[in-house]
């Protein structure tokens, strides 16, 4: 997995050129094969049930599907990862072995993990079976990514989106496993695997339960002047005026106020997008670029995954006449949650 | 029981920060926390400093732990990280997988601090075996989770290490690389001026509603309420609760203090001085939204 290194003919120095993968999001099955035949190398997708954060209604996949969906990728040379990374408490402990278990038996290419005991657990019984550390791993630095190495034998690792660039670069050098990260997609604004902010208000944890901001607590009014406003759990999250674009409300991306001004203090709603640093993330040695949206149709997985194989494709083969094309650009802001898009933490001055 | 102060969450000019502990090596509790766990960048206190304070505290006969960082991005912070680790006297309280590993190269015990996610006993047992001497878990993990959690340790044959649980104060919901004080302020958070310093007990957020609902640290987000687990006393003892860790808060400390050590001896556990903590019930934690039991 180590990239492989080769002198740069315009700096004379070392450039590693990236083998990157592109992983992609599968919430069904016509999102797995809309990922495959646009050209994603894996495509993770999750159990219907709460062992994956992205445990929503009417998504995910059961053993025929996840099967089904092996099938589809094994045979055009792809692979499926499985999340797995959650945290579940110790009476619910026994059904995520199970389902790391069933992950083994159904031939899924990893599982991607973050709770120490279902990582154990794994290692264990099934060696053979590759481990990547979750974005939920909350691990940022090398001493905790060889934690994770030398206790649970993980292969890779997804970072969460809190570094820069120069960290990424820097994290890549000193990591005792290759590195994975999140590429384009809706912005956790919280370190992921830390944020209780929507337990606070329903109870359901993102950690515990792999939902944030459950359906079921949303409540949308109407107002006579024809404003809108939705609430989690009887607590208020925005306004939005007649015509105003209201994404669905997770408590990070509400308006409130602070210091007498209203504004959205924690985050808008806008999606990470990287396209831009590719070259940069390819020569750091990053070894695989994540898409996130599990909860999000065929169509989004099919765009976001074909304008990504275009680009890293061309980086592929002219790495330094390579440059970001408005078309995909274009492709990728149509996707983006809010129509905007934003380099997050990779970029200092989003800060 | 035990009294524990949880280290600082906010950030307060030197001298302030110092008389508060000062004061605090008279007030009666057991054990107490030291150091940065929020934003490396606030040094009005250098690891010299803390240290220095911990010998006073402990010539005081407090038990003192280093508390580390929550989240670490920097080479430099990792630096602080392994001088904390290797600073030969004091325990630590490892915040992150980063510290649990310095710790355990090294052979050295920890507290196993509250942004760790222990969720259950296999989990806590591993960490155990890495050198984890005593829990804090975080604001999710309520009575029932931790029931279930030692019977299912015990089963094994395995012993839980010593419990500390938060009691008092603001509950920690979120971190994040944004500063969400700097955010507020409209200032970049690489020239923010340290302005947190103006916020002795973070920023008030309240809903469009005027609703107070969360408060802001830095890059850390809390509850706006104050939490008191105090009345819920006789239940923390029967399951096993070995330390209560209470926050500080710019004002009225050592009453809480005194209100804590009078309580732990009282025949009768004392009525709420704060709100209630919804997750100690397997509710949100946000009291007030939950479903009555």
């Amino acid at each position: 997995m180590t990239p492989a290194v080769r002198e740069s003919s315009i700096t004379g120095g070392p450039v590693r050129e990236s083998l990157m993968q592109l992983v992609c999001p599968a919430g069904n099955l016509p999102a797995l094969r809309a990922a495959i035949d646009a050209g994603a190398d894996a495509v993770y997708a999750g159990f219907r049930d709460q062992t994956n954060a992205r445990a929503f209604p009417g998504l995910n996949f059961d053993g025929d599907e996840l099967s089904q969906g092996i099938a589809y990728a094994h045979a055009r040379g792809r692979k499926v990862y499985l999340a797995l990374n959650t945290y579940p408490d110790s009476a619910r402990l026994p059904y995520w072995r199970t389902a790391v278990d069933q992950a083994a038996a159904l031939g899924a290419d990893a599982i991607i993990a973050a709770e120490m005991a279902v990582l154990d657990h794994a290692a264990r019984r099934h060696p053979q079976l590759a481990r990547h550390l979750s974005v939920q791993g909350s691990a940022t630095t090398a001493a905790a990514l060889r934690y994770a190495h030398e206790r649970f034998g993980i292969s890779l690792a997804v970072l969460p989106r809190v570094l820069s660039i120069q960290q990424v670069e820097r994290l890549c050098e000193t990591a005792p496993v290759p590195l994975e990260v999140f590429a384009f997609g809706s912005l956790c604004i919280m370190v992921e695997g830390r944020c209780q902010l929507s337990s606070y208000v329903t109870g359901v944890s993102p950690n515990r339960h792999g939902v944030c901001s459950p359906a079921k607590f949303v409540r949308w009014d109407e107002h006579p002047d024809r404003s809108r406003s939705v609430r989690l759990n009887g607590l208020l999250i925005d306004r939005f005026a007649d015509g105003e674009p209201a994404g669905y409300p997770t408590v990070c991306k509400g308006r409130y106020r602070v210091g007498g001004e209203v504004f959205h203090a924690l985050e808008e709603p806008t999606s990470l997008n990287t396209l831009d640093i590719l070259p940069r993330l390819a020569q750091a040695g990053v070894v695989a670029l994540k898409i996130e949206g599990r909860q999000r149709g065929a169509a989004y997985v099919s765009a976001v995954t074909r304008t990504w194989r275009a680009a890293i494709d061309r980086y592929r083969v002219s790495p330094q006449q390579w440059k970001s094309e408005s078309a995909w650009q274009q492709a990728l802001a149509a996707h983006a949650e809010g129509q905007q898009t934003t380099l997050g933490p990779y970029h200092r001055a989003w800060h | 029981m035990k009294l524990s102060l949880a280290p600082l969450q906010y950030f307060w000019p030197r001298e302030h920060t110092l008389a508060f502990y000062r004061a605090a090596a008279a007030w009666p509790v057991d054990i107490v926390y030291l150091g940065e766990t929020v934003c490396s960048k606030r040094r009005e206190l250098g690891l010299r400093d803390w240290l220095s304070l911990a010998h006073e505290l402990t010539d005081a006969g407090k038990q003192v732990v280093l508390s580390t960082l929550a989240l670490i991005e920097a080479e430099s912070e990792l630096g602080v990280l392994r001088r904390q680790v290797e600073n030969g006297r004091f325990l630590v309280e490892a915040n992150d997988l980063s510290a649990v590993q310095l710790c355990r190269e090294r052979g050295l015990p920890f507290v196993g601090g509250p942004t760790l996610n222990i969720y259950n006993h296999h989990a806590l047992a591993l960490l155990m075996e890495d050198g984890l001497c005593r829990w804090v878990p975080g604001v999710e993990q309520g009575r029932a989770l931790l029931r279930e959690l030692r019977d299912a340790l015990q089963a094994q044959g395995g012993r839980m290490p010593e419990l500390e649980l938060m009691a008092w104060g603001r509950m920690p919901l979120a971190y994040s690389a944004r500063c969400f004080t700097a955010r507020a302020l409209d200032v970049p958070k690489d020239q923010c001026g340290f302005r947190c310093i103006e916020h002795a007990d973070g920023m008030p957020l309240a809903t469009r509603e005027g609703d107070p609902f969360l408060t802001i640290n830095g890059i850390q987000i809390q509850s706006a309420e104050v939490v008191d687990l105090a009345p819920e006393r006789d239940d923390l003892l029967a399951c096993g609760v070995d330390v209560l860790r209470l926050y500080p808060q710019a004002d009225g400390m050592a009453e809480v203090v005194a209100h804590f050590r009078q309580m732990l001896a009282a025949p009768t556990a004392p009525p709420p001085r704060a709100a209630r903590n919804g997750y100690w019930h397997g509710q949100p934690g946000r009291h007030e939204l939950a479903l009555p039991e």
